[in-house]
């Protein structure tokens, strides 16, 4: 177990390192940090005394070390627009993304495994063509269109959701406000999950289902079905344990990839999260900033992986993590 | 009464532009307790013979007509409730490959447990200990610890054992093994053999051995079946038919087996191959690689008609027995 959980950290630490250096090299590509500190009337010189100053004349490996090592003690640099540390600003946004990609998730697992399993069973009935078909449709919209139409009818047509925001937030801890309190905050959220979601969900729909109907024709479930074995334990014990563990693996992967398309539910909702907030940063070319969302992403990314990495050797017996990595 | 009757079973595969036929006509009896082997080529019927029993053809493959009476009741007629009742229970099946048949992700205990609670009400830890008891019969060490182990943890010939377990966990009347041995090592097989003749024998449990090896079936079985193309071509007493085979295609099994060819001979192998099952030729379906071929073999399909212990389905056969009669009729 030490030595599994030891090999995913070194490399959790690597892919954290390459992350760092390709956020570090956007840094010096995206406009001169000196025009966004002072105005128009600073002269050459200054500007060049200002530069060693900074130290951003020194070469590349020097300026990469630094940055990393400011990184490591928790500073990512000041955001120029909010003049705060761009890691505070970050945090304060984060809670917003990841309760959404949270309710987003919650749908995605209600529904994807149910339609999944139902269009697995019954691949010719009427209702299973109509999933699949609606699977096509959500797969092929994008997300901001979905959200722009779901605003219209809901909110503008119905009125039965508000359009944007949070709603009546409730403070639980540090920076950490919840939806998940009031009614009002349930109001808010469930439109922008939804649209967050309409991308997820026909694609693991497809996916459990294109996974279960090939465990469907296996021996074991063959054999299952020989020994009288009741279909509904064959479908929810025999099955769908089988179908799962390369949905788990795809799963990870997942929602790592919706921290990312949070940016544009975000911002047709004005969800005050980090996706909103990295639109507005790259707006302002608020650099440190938009290093800071990239590897705080990034993090989330290599976190959510490992631990799906950890809950597969959970679930599947045939890897034995605690004899693994030795 | 026989425990087993089956009566012109016909099973039928609904395939994209046309329906072939996999099983044409099939029938024969099993009494209580008694061994049976079907023997034959791969493509011959002999596994889909196996699941019809059971009514457990998955599509396209379907039981077009006939009946399969077990026990006097038409399992072909049974509802999904009383095939339930059936499989695992009073009629159970052991697969081929022990490597895929048992659930990778479940335990043996929870594989076993499951099968005695989905037939009978017991107590979870009431079907443990008949689990282990059964474990024990197979000569499966240590089964407490077995029950929690799962299946890539042991080998293919103790899962075999387990499979074999399994089949016995509800003292079943008949048991199907579909060629129970051809994914085990050789040494392993004997002894799996060796050990499903000793339960079968002392638990007074019919078998049906579905195999391509003649050798076994001379040593497992009381009955054989031969099976070609869909169609049963002879059968009768195993002792017979290996002895004395009637039909050029079982005469060309045994010739084939390796004890009947000298060292450094080549083997004498039957020429040609099964014909697919939608490519059957007319006639008898042996016609195109059989040496004693006629114009009658080549447009009729030949009867099966039993000649004191065994029953061949020949033209041949039949032409030289009417010839004896003859001869005896004029002596």
């Amino acid at each position: 177990m030490f030595a599994y959980l030891a090999k995913r950290v070194i490399q959790a630490i690597a892919v954290m390192f390459v992350i760092s250096l390709i956020a570090f090299a956007i840094q010096g590509n995206l406009g001169d940090p000196l025009r966004e500190l002072v105005g128009q009337s600073v002269s050459e010189e200054v500007r060049q005394q200002l530069r060693d100053e900074l130290g951003l004349n020194d070469s590349f490996v020097t300026q990469y070390l630094r940055f990393a090592g400011n990184a490591l003690q928790g500073d990512l640099g000041t955001s120029y627009f909010f003049k705060e540390p761009a890691l505070d600003v970050i945090l304060k946004k984060l809670p917003a993304t990841l309760e959404l990609v949270f309710g987003a998730t919650l749908i995605i697992i209600g529904f994807s495994v149910p339609l999944g399993v139902y269009t697995a069973i019954k691949p010719d009935s009427i209702l299973s063509r109509v999933i699949m078909g609606l699977s096509i449709v959500g797969i092929s919209i994008p997300v901001f269109l979905t959200a722009i139409l779901m605003i219209f009818v809901f909110s503008v047509e119905y009125g039965w959701f508000p359009s944007y925001g949070r709603g009546d937030t409730v403070h639980v801890w540090g920076y950490w406000e919840t939806n998940f309190a009031t009614a009002d905050g349930w109001m808010h959220i469930i439109l922008p999950s939804v649209a967050l979601a309409s991308i997820m969900l026909p694609l693991f729909v497809r996916l459990i289902r294109a996974e279960m109907m090939e465990v469907l024709q296996s021996e074991y479930v063959k054999y299952a079905k020989a020994k009288g074995i009741n279909p509904w334990r064959i479908y929810f014990v025999h099955a769908l344990k089988n179908t799962l563990l390369p949905v788990i693996t795809v799963g990870g992967v997942q929602i790592g990839t919706m921290v990312a398309y949070t940016i544009l539910t975000e911002t047709v909702f004005q969800w005050p999260g980090m996706g909103f907030m990295f639109l507005e940063a790259v707006n302002r070319v608020d650099t440190p900033l938009i290093v800071a969302y990239l590897i705080v992403v990034g993090f989330i990314f290599v976190v959510t992986n490992t631990i799906v990495d950890l809950i597969y050797g959970l679930v599947n017996p045939t890897v034995n993590i605690a004899r693994m990595g030795a | 009464m026989s425990l087993l009757s089956v009566r012109d079973l016909t099973v039928k595969f609904a395939m994209r532009d046309q329906t072939v036929t996999a099983l044409n006509g099939i029938s024969f009896d099993l009494a209580k307790g008694e061994r049976l082997g079907i023997v034959g080529e791969s493509g011959a019927g002999k596994s889909i013979t196996g699941f019809s029993l059971m009514n457990l053809l998955s599509r396209p493959g379907f039981i077009d007509s006939g009946q399969i009476l077990f026990d006097g009741e038409d399992v072909v007629q049974m509802n999904d409730k009383r095939l339930r009742n059936l499989r695992g229970n009073r009629m159970a099946m052991i697969f081929q490959d022990p490597m895929v048949t048992l659930n990778p992700v479940l335990t043996i205990g929870q594989q076993m447990i499951e099968t005695l609670m989905a037939h009978r009400k017991l107590s979870r830890e009431e079907a443990r200990q008949i689990a282990i008891v059964k474990l024990r019969e197979v000569y499966i060490p240590s089964p407490e610890e077995r029950l929690e182990q799962y299946p890539h943890e042991l080998s293919g010939g103790m899962r075999q054992r387990i499979i074999i377990a399994i089949a016995l966990l509800l003292d079943p009347q008949l048991i199907i093994a579909d060629e129970p041995t051809t994914a085990l090592d050789v040494t392993i097989q004997a002894d799996i053999m060796e050990l499903m003749l000793e339960l079968c024998q002392s638990n007074q449990v019919g078998l049906i051995l579905i195999t391509h090896d003649l050798g076994v079936v001379s040593q497992m079985t009381e009955r054989t079946l031969v099976m070609y193309a869909g169609r049963i071509i002879e059968a009768g007493r195993t002792r017979e038919i290996i002895n004395d085979p009637q039909h050029p295609y079982t005469q060309g099994l045994i010739n084939a087996l390796p004890q009947q060819t000298v060292p450094g001979q080549r083997l004498k192998q039957i020429p040609g191959n099964m014909p697919g099952l939608a490519s059957i030729p007319q006639g008898c379906a042996f016609n195109p690689r059989c040496k004693y071929a006629t114009d009658l073999c080549r447009s009729r399909v030949p009867e099966i008609v039993q000649y004191g212990e065994v029953a061949v389905a020949c033209h041949e056969v039949q032409r030289l027995h009417s010839d004896e009669d003859r001869q005896e009729a004029r002596a």
